[in-house]
């Protein structure tokens, strides 16, 4: 069974990282240089991670599938990182920010990983500017902030609408260095497929070379996985469409457990579906909401054009609900409220299934200049996309499914439950607990990869130094290579009539239907049977055309799909399992009168971390509770 | 305008990078005019597939106009007829009913053919390994705040920092030049306090990697600039120019 030892260091919060850092084993540099880490993904976690163990002086290999570091999916984030700066003067602090992001997650996060991340956020922003980030500044020259959903205050840091560009080319700029110093080697346009198990620990992995089809055995002493989120089990995601669980799934099956993987972010602002070939979906940047009001015509079936109906005939239901947060509640509670509008038959365009986000009145107060200043590139991916100006008619948007907050269970430390495979940055399941708050994913990959695995790493590695390198001719490498060849022949040799997309576009509306925004047990539980038969059909009637051995786009999609059909299901057990509203995850079951979401604390105050128990076996449930020492249990209001 | 059009596309296939290429002409019918480029190239895959044909390979991953992967050559024209626009971000109410498209990868010798319309870009890497960082190990660096850059000079950088890496410059340039790409690091560390130290090291040592790449002499033609998907300025180039001979005046 997985032992779920969250490794908390003892003593008050506010030290505890402190003192951990103070005392962690170390590992000396003449040691550093015959130990070797495998860091799977570029993104903020990959990247900035890899960068600093390089410079401790680590031997690291570094894997992507995209053909540079620089193009991991952390590239698309827009709006901002989050730092407990108080560089605004307006009442900030650590312990502000660790509240509001346990609050913002709705109680269902880790005490102490959330008050370090916290603590660490300060040192991001001042690393990032070192590097050459072009933050945006005042005029004054210092650095400026805006405000993000379900905060007070303002402590989003922000280079136009390009934030993650410009801190993951920081961070791949620091990897770049280091691969020209050959303290890193990288490889880019791979895929990793498997993780290597020697005596109960990770040593290594499975690669395949996405350009001749080769598959390549790597050894490190010990393997860590920064490889983002698995939203496009949804099919449509505002993920970028390579971005997949088979990392992160392959890690489960060697006995990772795998915390709350039915806590999805869905994004209250995307632009809408247009049509069956939808790919993805497209975020327009939550930094919106600053200026842009929310509403649908107040009366059911009005057709008139938004800019002819005037303001007494708009519902804006946000400023109505939450006088308080008005059009910046968190992005659960704005997701939900859209879907209410819009199944009461209020919802505006050809399908229905949208809201306007309206500037008129900010162009009106603030003037057209300052608008274009804070949006211009915003207004101008939403006028290619769908044709319309958004300076002239209101935007149309819909939820879309954005973030993961679940993902492999990690201690305090990172580490999984298996020894020595570490999980960073989205693809682990920390800090955010049930709801991430906006511009928080940026300030948890770099925290993790810059600030936090470079020390705790050393905890482990400090106990391997008499390891030697092992040959990759072992018997656990040879086995494992085959396993992957196994599957990747079956795939090929299946050539059925439906090709990989049919096959993920429907696994994705089933997932949407019945384990997205709301959910119910009935519902749960017919999606359940429909995900397993869609995965029994994919595996008699994919069609994956090519072979093994070339650059093969169809086989790489397909092998993702295979995980993402087993990872839906174990999403929905753990949905029917947590019978309580929280966050994201909203059980009809589970509501206030009001509609609200509704905790229960007493039977649901744990991360659930399921435990791999063999193909077609149902998984264990392990749980972790959750105790709260320095933060009151209370509902979440944002009236 | 209609909803719908109907297309001849002509699209580059080659085996690999070893095999010669040649043009394959395909009917797409029933395009609606508010899928993307992109879209319109899945849904082309989609039947290729249904027919036992292979579909054709091509690099994208966000769709968002950010992560440069994506790279089409269309209708002679790097990302397609639209300024300022992305591959992924062109949509096909730019195009007519009964069109003919073109599609080619980016040709360049710096970028040698991996799959149809996937090209090797690697030697953008090698350029930035070798000088596209400022050195500063992960630590505690100063407070943000200690270094004050005006707006004016935080947002010149930005503009350089905003190049995407896709290549495009380069397919365009008809001398295959990197100069864009390169110029847009150089300019953006040359401009901001933290560049300073390496500044004539940077310049030399990005040049020295591109030249050694394979990549051509920049003439000043601004081809680049004009294709350019997040429109970075020639102004760019001029920097690095000014940036390399004051590089070397010091090394001398
Ligand atoms: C459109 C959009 C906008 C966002 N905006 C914001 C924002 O404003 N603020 C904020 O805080 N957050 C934002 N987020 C969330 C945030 O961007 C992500 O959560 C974060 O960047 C994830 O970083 P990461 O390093 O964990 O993963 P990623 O950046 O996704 O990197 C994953 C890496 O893993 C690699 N990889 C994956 N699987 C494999 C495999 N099997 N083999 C080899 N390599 C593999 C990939 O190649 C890639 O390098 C946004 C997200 C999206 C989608
Ligand atoms: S696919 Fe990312 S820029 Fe086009």
């Amino acid at each position: 069974m997985a032992i779920l030892d969250s490794k908390i260091p003892k003593g008050p919060l506010a030290e505890k990282w402190t003192k951990y850092r103070s005392t962690v084993k170390l590992v000396n540099p003449a040691n550093k240089r015959h130990l070797e880490i495998i860091v799977v993904g570029s993104g903020l976690a990959g990247a900035s991670a890899a960068a600093s163990l390089a410079e401790l002086g680590y031997k690291v290999k570094v894997f992507c599938f995209q053909d540079s570091p620089r193009r991991a999916h952390s590239i698309a984030a827009q709006g901002g990182i989050n730092a407990a700066k108080n560089y605004q003067n307006d009442g900030d602090s650590t312990y502000r920010l660790f509240y509001d992001t346990i609050k913002g997650g709705d109680f269902r996060a880790r005490e102490a990983n959330v008050y370090r991340l916290a603590e660490v956020s300060a040192s991001i922003i001042d690393q990032c500017v070192a590097q050459g980030v072009p933050f945006a500044r005042d005029y004054g020259g210092t650095l400026d902030n805006r405000s993000f959903g379900g905060v007070q205050v303002s402590r989003t840091f922000y280079a136009r609408g390009q934030t993650g560009q410009q801190l993951l080319l920081g961070a791949y700029s620091a990897l770049s260095r280091q691969i020209g110093k050959k303290q890193v080697k990288m490889y880019n346009r791979h895929e990793m497929l498997e993780v290597v198990m020697i005596d109960g620990k990770a040593r290594g992995i499975i690669a395949r070379d996405l350009v001749t089809g080769k598959l390549e055995r790597h050894f490190g002493h010990a393997v860590v996985l920064a490889t983002g989120g698995y939203g496009n089990v949804f099919f449509l995601s505002t993920n970028a469409m390579g971005c997949n669980v088979t990392a992160n799934w392959k890690a489960y099956k060697k006995g990772a457990a795998f915390g709350n993987p039915c806590f999805t972010q869905i994004h209250p602002t995307c632009i809408p579906v247009s049509g069956d070939y939808q790919s993805k979906l497209t975020l327009m940047s939550e930094s919106l909401r600053n200026d842009g009001r929310i509403w649908v015509p107040a009366k059911v079936g009005d057709k008139r054009k938004p800019v002819d109906i005037p303001d007494n005939e708009r519902d804006y239901y946000l400023e109505r609900r939450y006088p308080a947060f008005g059009n910046l509640v968190p992005r659960d509670v704005a997701s939900r409220a859209a879907k209410q509008v819009c199944d009461e038959g209020k919802g505006v365009g050809p399908s229905g299934l949208a809201v306007y986000l309206d500037f008129r009145d900010s162009i009106k107060r603030l003037g057209k200049d300052v608008i274009t200043a804070r949006y211009g590139n915003l207004f101008e991916m939403y006028e290619k996309i769908t044709g319309e100006d958004p300076y002239q008619t209101p935007m149309r948007i819909y939820p879309a499914v954005h973030y993961t907050m679940g993902g492999l269970w990690v201690d305090y430390n990172l580490m999984t439950t298996v020894q020595g495979l570490y999980a960073l940055g989205e693809c682990n399941f920390s800090d955010h607990g049930a709801n991430r708050l906006g511009a928080s994913a940026l300030m948890q990959g770099l925290a993790d990869g810059y600030y936090v695995i470079p020390y705790t790493i050393g905890d482990y590695l400090s106990g391997e130094i008499l390891t030697k390198p092992i040959p990759t001719d072992h018997q656990a490498f040879a086995e494992a290579e085959n396993n992957v060849k196994e599957r990747i022949d079956k795939l090929l040799s299946i050539k059925g009539n439906q090709s990989v997309d049919d096959l993920h576009k429907r696994l994705g509306k089933v997932m949407w239907d019945y384990c997205g925004m709301a959910r119910n047990e009935e519902g749960l539980l017919k999606a359940k049977k429909m995900v397993k038969e869609i995965r029994e059909e994919f595996w008699k009637d994919v069609k994956v055309p090519g072979g093994a051995f070339e650059f093969n786009t169809e086989l790489e999609k397909a092998c993702r799909v295979a995980d993402f059909l087993e990872l839906g299901e174990l999403m929905i057990d753990d949905a029917l399992n947590r019978k309580e509203s929280c966050g994201g995850h909203f059980r009809e079951e589970s509501a206030t009168d009001k509609g609200e979401a509704k905790r229960d604390d007493a039977n649901f105050a744990y991360v659930s971390a399921w435990e791999f128990q063999g193909d077609n076996q149902p998984a264990k449930l392990n749980k972790e509770p959750l105790i709260f020492e320095e933060i009151h249990l209370a509902e979440r209001n944002y009236e | 305008m209609s909803d719908t059009i109907n297309l001849t596309l002509k699209i580059w296939r080659q085996k690999d990078a070893s095999s010669p290429g040649k043009f394959e002409t395909f009917k797409l019918d029933g395009v609606s005019t508010h899928m993307s480029f992109l879209e319109m190239m899945d849904v082309l895959n989609e039947k290729l597939i249904k027919e036992n044909k292979e579909p054709i390979a091509f690099d994208h991953d966000c769709r968002e106009g950010i992560c440069g992967m994506c790279s089409m050559y269309i209708n002679g024209r790097a990302h397609g007829p639209l300024k300022g626009t992305t591959t992924c971000q062109l949509h096909m109410r730019h195009f007519h009913d009964g069109q003919t498209i073109t599609i080619e990868p980016w040709r360049a010798k710096g970028f040698p053919v991996i799959k149809d319309l996937v090209v090797d870009r690697n030697a953008f890497e090698i350029i930035m390994q070798a000088g596209g960082f400022v050195s500063v190990n992960t630590g505690s660096p100063a407070d943000a705040n200690a270094i004050l850059i005006p707006n004016p000079i935080a947002e010149e950088a930005m503009d350089g920092a905003a190049c995407i890496g896709c290549g495009a410059c380069v397919a365009t340039c008809k001398n295959a030049s990197a100069m864009l790409f390169v110029s847009a690091k150089v300019s953006q560390l040359a401009l901001l306090p933290q560049g300073q130290v390496e500044r004539a090291e940077r310049v030399m040592n990005m040049v020295k990697a591109m030249d050694e790449a394979g990549f051509g002499n920049c003439t000043n033609t601004g081809a680049c600039e004009a294709e350019c998907p997040k429109e970075v300025s020639v102004s760019h180039i001029a920097r690095l120019n000014r940036e390399y001979l004051m590089a070397n005046l010091k090394n001398r």
